[in-house]
């Protein structure tokens, strides 16, 4: 058994650091939720009036919409990518497997904005892929919906958490045990009945948090929006950069945030309990 | 391959097979896992495929389920070519070493696996999974998910998930081999009862000699990558053919000597043998060696004189370990006698002293 003192000691730093950098500031952004501002500085009056606002102005209201909708894209095409991706090296690339593991990985460390550049480059009425449209003459003229819009971002967005959806699904089907495979082909199963009756049901829990990750980290992306979005492809964090910033209405950013933080919490809990029920251990 | 000097007690060539295993051959990179098997087995019978690990039992069994391809020869089955054709279309049903069970399934999910994967009639599939689960008394446990079970339970599952599809051949890798003695005894004896009362052909493999005794019709003894000897147990225990199988199946003695004049020599013993001249090896199993008080030999029998090294007492039967002298050592295992020490006379019969290949 360990002593209090070494306990006390060993778990100090932590909780110092959840209270400090995590527990403070949801409290100070909760509070300022509740908070107004007048002539330029933040007062100490508590209302509802920033909640009210939030609900009240369609611009919040189609902006929320159309972040959980973008991010709700991102999570379907990565997960699109990612499972059969993960699918293939699970079970079908034998020797390879490593390589390609390394080829999925490598992406990650490309510094995020480096990637939302390139979508710039490629993307642009300058760029590479307006180009190659027009030398292969299937457009005469730049085509100006692929930079500056919700496709830019999705797409730019896909790009960067495909790997992140990759890596839990690739864990769990690699945790399928082979015989589980053989058996059911054994009972009498074609490949794709064994597919939807075993290996899906059985990579669920990855599957799961795959999707959280995706959906999770698309709703509070920022850069995307702001490298390729333009003002159609605006999302939710982009605006709340703006009232904490330029508009400086931090109540109001606070209340946003809020309400982020709980659809997040939601989805996260809603999750964990679809995860539980589908492992077995 | 094996002297016929006792008939066969089993029928085994009377129907034309079930399941042909022609020339098969099996090889994984440079190493030859299975050289040129052939082998037959009748409809009905249970067949054990014995060897020690690596000896490719396991391969063949996988070839025959169809999880690995052969590099040479084919396999038949009711006149039909098997090795073609993908596992979910071959009627071969397999019990995994470690049961393999669906652990998103319960039991009775599990059972029906099969038959609702291969669209048998919706109305059917309850009769079969509960007639199916009352063969191996597991029908209260029909809502439990298989984690909650026992090894035994999950094994009897696994019996149950095979047998409801009604398969011409039953492969079994090692079914019984996670289990503790004394539950593996009882399902020995399960096994074989239920495998007499519904008839289907069961091909078992196993690397424990005891086992395959107490289970087979025959046995398919291996050794790497070959056939050794493929006989009843009782055919395969009194006359092994080679040296191999005479120390793989049960205890012997070897003695190895040689034939001249008619007579063979091993060691300090000698007996009249009417075989060309050459070296020799001689399987004696410990059993067949008895003591002799009066000192007096019959005809056929021969006698030798021996100092008592050990002796291990086991219930009904004592083994004794002797030295006839200049350290050639015998086993010999007598009715429980109580203590014995210093020398004494021993015989056996000469036909007991089995001429095996080296």
């Amino acid at each position: 058994m360990y002593s209090r003192a070494y306990k006390t000691i060993v778990s100090a730093p932590p909780l110092l650091w959840v209270g400090l950098f995590l527990l403070l500031p949801y409290a100070l952004m909760f509070a300022h939720s509740f908070w107004a501002v007048q002539d330029g500085t933040i007062v100490h009056h508590w209302n509802l009036d920033n909640y009210q606002k939030l609900l009240s102005n369609p611009l919040y209201v189609d902006v929320l919409f159309r972040t959980m909708r973008i991010a709700g894209s991102v999570m379907l095409c990565s997960l699109l990518l990612g499972y059969p991706l993960a699918y293939y090296l699970s079970f079908h690339s034998g020797a390879r497997k490593e390589l390609l593991y390394q080829l999925v990985i490598v992406p990650l460390w490309v510094s995020y904005l480096v990637r939302g550049y390139a979508w710039k480059t490629i993307l642009g009425s300058e760029g590479v892929l307006n180009g190659l449209l027009q030398y292969a003459h299937v457009t005469h003229a730049p085509v100006s919906f692929l930079l500056y819009s919700p496709f830019a971002v999705v797409l730019m967005l896909t790009h960067i958490y495909t790997p992140f959806v990759f890596l839990p699904i690739y864990a769990s089907l690699e945790h399928i045990p082979r015989p589980l495979v053989e058996a059911s082909q054994d009972l009498g199963a074609s490949p794709a009945s064994t597919f939807f009756r075993v290996i899906l049901p059985l990579s669920m829990p990855g599957l799961l948090a795959g999707a959280t990750f995706a959906f999770v980290l698309s709703l509070g992306d920022f850069l995307a929006p702001l490298l390729v979005g333009g003002s159609s492809g605006t999302m939710i964090a982009n605006i709340v950069q703006t009232l904490f910033g330029a508009v400086y209405d931090w109540p109001l950013g606070a209340a946003i945030s809020v309400c982020i933080l709980l659809i997040t919490l939601s989805l996260l809990f809603f999750t964990q309990r679809l995860e539980k029920r589908w492992s077995f251990k | 391959m094996s002297s016929t000097a006792i008939p066969q007690p089993d029928s085994v060539d009377a129907n034309a097979p079930l399941l042909e295993v022609r020339a098969i051959a099996k090889r994984f990179g440079a190493r030859d896992v299975l050289k040129d098997i052939s082998l037959n087995i009748a409809a009905g019978e249970f067949l054990t495929l014995l060897g020690e690990s690596g000896s490719g039992k396991t391969t063949l069994l996988r070839l025959i389920a169809g999880f690995e391809q052969p590099t040479s020869g084919e396999i038949w089955m009711s006149g039909e070519r098997l090795d073609t054709l993908p596992p979910y279309k071959r009627r071969v049903n397999t019990v995994f070493q470690n049961y393999a069970l669906f652990p998103h399934l319960n039991v009775r999910d599990n059972v029906a696996y099969g038959l609702r994967v291969q669209g048998a009639p919706k109305n059917e599939i309850p009769t079969r999974v509960a007639e199916a689960l009352n063969m191996v008394k597991m029908a209260e446990f029909a809502d439990a998910r298989p984690s909650r079970l026992s090894g035994g339970q999950q094994q009897r599952v696994a019996l149950a998930r095979a047998l409801v599809n009604r398969p011409q051949l039953l492969l079994l890798d090692e079914p019984l081999s996670a289990l503790d003695a004394n539950l593996r005894k009882q399902m020995q004896s399960e096994l074989k009862s239920l495998q007499r009362e519904i008839g289907i052909t069961f091909l078992f493999v196993t690397h424990d000699q005891e086992e395959a005794m107490v289970l087979s019709d025959r046995i398919a003894l291996l050794r790497d990558g070959a056939l050794e000897q493929v006989a009843s147990p009782r055919e395969i225990y009194a006359h092994p053919a080679t040296a191999y199988t005479a120390q793989f199946i049960g205890q012997t003695n070897l003695l190895r000597g040689e034939i001249r004049r008619s007579i063979a020599t091993c060691g300090v013993l000698r007996w009249p043998l009417e075989e060309a001249d050459g070296p020799a090896v001689f399987s004696l199993r410990p059993e067949t060696i008895r003591l002799c008080p009066d000192g007096k030999r019959q005809v056929n029998e021969v006698k030798f004189r021996a100092s008592v090294r050990q002796q291990i007492y086991s219930g009904a039967t004592e083994l004794l370990e002797v030295d006839c002298g200049a350290d050639q050592l015998l086993r010999v295992r007598l009715p429980a006698c109580g203590l014995i020490t210093g020398e004494h006379d021993f015989v056996f019969s000469i036909p007991d002293a089995i001429r095996v290949a080296d």
